[in-house]
């Protein structure tokens, strides 16, 4: 139970690179009140009572289906959480919105619709909307009477949102907008009500309208046919002189990529706790098999290299937990500091949110390559079974593969993670450049008496800081080299982002297990802390071999072998046993039939 | 109608469990959720109080984790709470712990109070009972079913082989609730939110313990049943073959 001790004060975004947390500065599952339990619990009873029963008819687009569980979830409040009290929500913290996408996220072709239409579709007007805008529609959007989709992208330009086509010019009598367009894979296009589309007025000044369905002018096109969550509705929509009255035009003309790139920002996190939900349920399917399929005259649980994908199946939920409420933990924080009353509240919300920016697309990019790891060895386990349609393995695999394209492909939030980081380096909100000339300093200048860690997860809190010394070591090295250019040497770019993730999420493994010892023993963490032995193990290789190709192609000769040298002193660390770490977490993982930490 | 459900916390049901360490009960690093038919007793005393007014009040009994039973009761659209606070009262035995709840609501005046048939853990399907003897009032027990009249209540009761029985009873009455008699409602959020603004009475063990005495049913020891598979196939004609089946049912087994 939450006797203890959560975050309180607010700590900036992107700062864990450089700074070393507390177990009481991080927000963990442990850390759940009773209502986000009890909250976790409709949402999983609603998954399996109301959502799972109807999945046939959901993957065969009986959207009549996907409308009355839209309707449910709105009466039970859980499509309301983000929205404020007077316009019909509830008004949660972000913990209980990334607890109710962990588990609706149990069929991912409703989890997708019911994401584009609370996030996507409905967060524009939340953050941007005018008190008759959101009056309007925000109580009916909450409720699950009226649908909610997001039309951003064109055939020609997807991640590149901004270079549109779509246009809107004011009609002569200056009452209307009329749109002309194609807009293309729509979430929820099919079925939805209310449109946010984006457009340039006057082909230059790209703005928001709010869009209705019935508005003359404004069609849909046909169903795409889709690799996975083919249970969502994606279309492209038609613009043909469609008229807009003026009073829906969304924020301020011009200012569409405000919206664009907010509302993208504030749902990532979701994705990411829709992943972990997905994957659980996932693992809990390939448990479920391996204890029956029998081989070799044994159930293949027994098998050590099944046993081995189980338990890392295991360990990944367990790290995208971590991740994700951590995250938004420092949301809440941060958001209770916003003054609800003031008139830019909405603003200054948007500001707390975008702080964690980092860590979203963090969330965003490791959740959606989980997710793909797991149902890949999902797959793996059910054998041929895993192969065709008649058994579940089959459609995860698909369903899972469209998260590291939507909400930002994973290429362009890698950008984002080390531009953004850059960036704040740069104005001086960040104050990466001196940690990194301290660290320059330090590693030039020898072998130093590396410090030692007491405690609880010692060695881990070590390797920890090992992993921020190497990351900062090798942004060190490639700003010297690139300078300011470094934004155009995207594999340089990627890499460091890929050590940034690595470093997150394991602290975030770290800090939790750190906790749960600290509240109720080593003995009842021994398996979160086998999880994080684990999943550090292999995340300081990645983070290893990412310094080792930048450092191999911003320096050279004598250059290159001290900064390899220096390399191999941050990373040096003795290999932990995870083949018996796996095997520990594999006995209780599938003794249990699904992901469990006890 | 003013309704009274008891209410326990019990071990999840696919819950793993371990004995504690002098193998009397179960350790307690476990995970818990409401009793099976507590969860359908709580649902028709909404169900009652939607029908013909009156108030919903719950109860139980244990340690602080036990107060998660009572919020999604509340949440669910129970009106007030009572938590018998304390680890003690998980040892128990139904006999005390009618006796406690008796004490506790002895200020309280209930038409009706619902416990579930029994609980999933110990399985007594006593309390009720108990409780109703304590308080003098008639009892009814496998409860399918709950009728308002104006001169009580008509209630169906689940008997074997199919059978039902229908009994007319005065209030107040006490009722052990079958599970599976109506469909559970969802805790909606609103009512999560609103839960945490009821009233909840906290009951400390000094304020109940002149009504409880030494426990009349001890368990001396748990433990896990040894798996002792052993199959024998018998082998021959039909005829043959029964014959060294009742052979080995009457002298090996003996249960002929
Ligand atoms: C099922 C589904 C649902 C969707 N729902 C919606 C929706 O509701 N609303 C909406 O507006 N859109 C939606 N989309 C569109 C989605 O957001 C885009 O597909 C996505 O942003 C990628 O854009 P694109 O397809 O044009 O790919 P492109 O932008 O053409 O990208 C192709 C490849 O190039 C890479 N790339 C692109 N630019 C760069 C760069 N600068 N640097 C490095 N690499 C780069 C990408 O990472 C990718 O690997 C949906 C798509 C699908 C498939
Ligand atoms: C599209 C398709 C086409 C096929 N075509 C043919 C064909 O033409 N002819 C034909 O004969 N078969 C064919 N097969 C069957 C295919 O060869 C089997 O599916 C494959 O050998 C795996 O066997 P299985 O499905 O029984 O999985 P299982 O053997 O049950 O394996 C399940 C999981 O357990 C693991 N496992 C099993 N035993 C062990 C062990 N001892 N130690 C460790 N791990 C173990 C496996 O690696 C796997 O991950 C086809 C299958 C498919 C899907």
């Amino acid at each position: 139970m939450a006797t203890a001790t959560v975050p309180k004060s607010k700590i900036s975004g992107g700062s864990f690179l450089l700074e070393a947390r507390t177990p009481h500065e991080v927000f963990t599952p442990e850390d759940f009140t009773e209502q986000h339990q009890l909250i976790g619990q409709t949402t999983e009873e609603f998954a399996t009572n109301e959502i799972l029963p109807n999945v046939e008819k959901i993957e065969h687009k009986d959207f009549s289906v996907t409308r009355d569980l839209l309707k449910k979830a709105g009466e039970l409040g859980l499509s309301s959480v983000e929205i404020p009290e007077a316009y019909g929500g509830l008004e949660m913290d972000k913990v209980t919105a990334a607890v109710i996408a962990d588990h609706i996220a149990k069929y991912a072709g409703f989890a997708t619709t019911w994401g584009g239409h609370t996030g996507i579709g409905t967060l524009p007007i939340v953050y941007f909307g005018t008190e008759e805008q959101k009056k309007k529609y925000l109580p009916r959007l909450a409720a699950g009477e009226i649908v909610g989709a997001y039309a951003l992208s064109e055939a020609s330009s997807g991640s590149d949102a901004l270079n549109c086509r779509a246009r809107a010019e004011l009609s002569s009598d200056q009452k209307h907008y009329i749109l002309n367009g194609e807009k293309m894979w729509i979430t929820n296009a099919g079925f939805a009500d209310l449109f946010t589309v984006f457009a340039k007025i006057d082909g230059e000044k790209f703005t928001t309208f709010l869009v209705e369905k019935t508005f003359p002018g404004f069609s849909i096109g046909a169903e795409e046919h889709k690799m996975g969550i083919r249970g969502s509705s994606t279309c492209p929509i038609i613009l043909n002189d469609c008229k807009v009255p003026v009073e829906n035009l969304l924020g301020e003309i011009g200012k569409g990529h405000v919206i664009a790139f907010n509302i993208l920002n504030v749902g990532r996190f979701k994705l990411g706790a829709m992943c972990v939900g997905g994957g659980r349920v996932s693992l809990e399917n390939a448990i479920g098999y391996a204890k029956q399929r029998k081989a070799f005259g044994k159930v293949i649980a027994d098998f050590g290299l099944v046993r081995e994908k189980i338990a890392n199946m295991a360990t990944l939920i367990y790290v995208g937990e971590s991740l994700v409420y951590r995250t938004v933990g420092l949301m809440d924080v941060a958001l209770g500091e916003v003054d609800k009353s003031a008139a830019d509240a909405a603003k200054q919300t948007l500001k707390a949110i975008e702080e964690y920016a980092v860590e979203c697309s963090i969330i965003k990019v490791w959740g959606s390559e989980m997710i793909d790891y797991v149902v890949d060895e999902t797959v793996q386990i059910y054998g041929g079974y895993g192969f065709v349609e008649e058994y579940p393995a089959e459609r995860a695999y698909r369903d899972a593969r469209i998260n590291r394209i939507f909400e930002g492909t994973n290429e362009i939030n890698r950008l984002i993670i080390t531009g953004f980081l850059l960036k704040r380096a740069m104005t001086g909100q960040l104050p990466l450049m001196p940690a990194i000339k301290k660290l320059m300093d330090e590693v030039l200048s020898g072998p130093s008496q590396s410090e030692e860690l007491e405690g609880p997860l010692a060695e881990e809190r070590k390797l920890v800081a090992q992993a921020k010394k190497l990351g900062l070591f090798v942004a060190g090295s490639a700003t010297q080299k690139y300078m300011q250019a470094i934004q155009d040497q995207q594999e340089v770019m990627g890499a460091i982002a890929d050590m940034v993730i690595e470093t997150y999420a394991m602290e975030s493994a770290v800090l939790r297990a750190q906790k749960i010892a600290e509240q109720k023993g080593e003995a009842a963490a021994s398996l979160p802390i086998a999880m994080t032995r684990v999943y550090l193990s292999q995340a300081m290789e990645k983070i290893e071999a990412a310094a080792k190709k930048v450092i191999a192609a911003v320096a050279e000769g004598d250059m290159l072998r001290t900064q390899l040298a220096i390399l191999r002193r941050l990373a040096k660390h003795e290999p932990f046993n995870t083949i018996e770490l796996r095997q520990q977490i594999a006995g209780k993982v599938i003794e249990r039939g699904k992901y469990t930490l006890a | 109608m003013k309704i009274l459900v008891c209410m326990k916390q019990v071990p999840q049901k696919d819950a793993p469990l371990k004995l504690n360490e002098s193998g009397t009960w179960i350790r307690e690093d476990v995970s818990y959720e409401v009793n099976e038919p507590d969860a359908f007793a709580l649902e028709e005393s909404l169900r009652q109080k939607e029908k013909h007014g009156g108030e919903v009040v719950v109860i139980t009994s244990g340690p602080a984790r036990a107060q998660q039973v009572l919020r999604e009761a509340l949440a669910k659209g129970a009106d007030r709470a009572i938590h018998l606070e304390d680890n003690a009262f998980v040892g128990l035995d139904a006999f005390n712990t009618a006796r406690a709840f008796a004490a506790a609501i002895k200020d309280e005046q209930f038409d009706l109070i619902f416990t579930g048939l029994q609980s999933d853990d110990y399985g007594y399907a006593q309390t009720g009972v108990v409780l109703a003897e304590l308080l003098g009032w008639p009892h009814a027990t496998i409860i399918m079913h709950i009728e308002k009249n104006d001169a009580g209540i008509r209630v169906k009761r689940e008997l074997e082989a199919g059978y039902f029985q229908y009994v007319d009873m005065p209030l107040p009455a006490v009722l052990t609730i079958q599970s599976g008699i109506n469909k559970l409602r969802y805790a909606t959020l609103i009512g999560i939110k609103q839960a945490k603004n009821k009233p909840l009475r906290k009951v400390t063990l000094a304020e109940v313990q002149s009504a409880i005495g030494a426990n009349l049913q001890k368990i001396e020891r748990l433990y896990v049943p040894q798996k002792t598979k052993n199959t024998e196939f018998l082998e021959g004609p039909p005829a043959e073959v029964a014959k060294k089946l009742v052979d080995k049912l009457r002298n090996e087994v003996r249960v002929l």
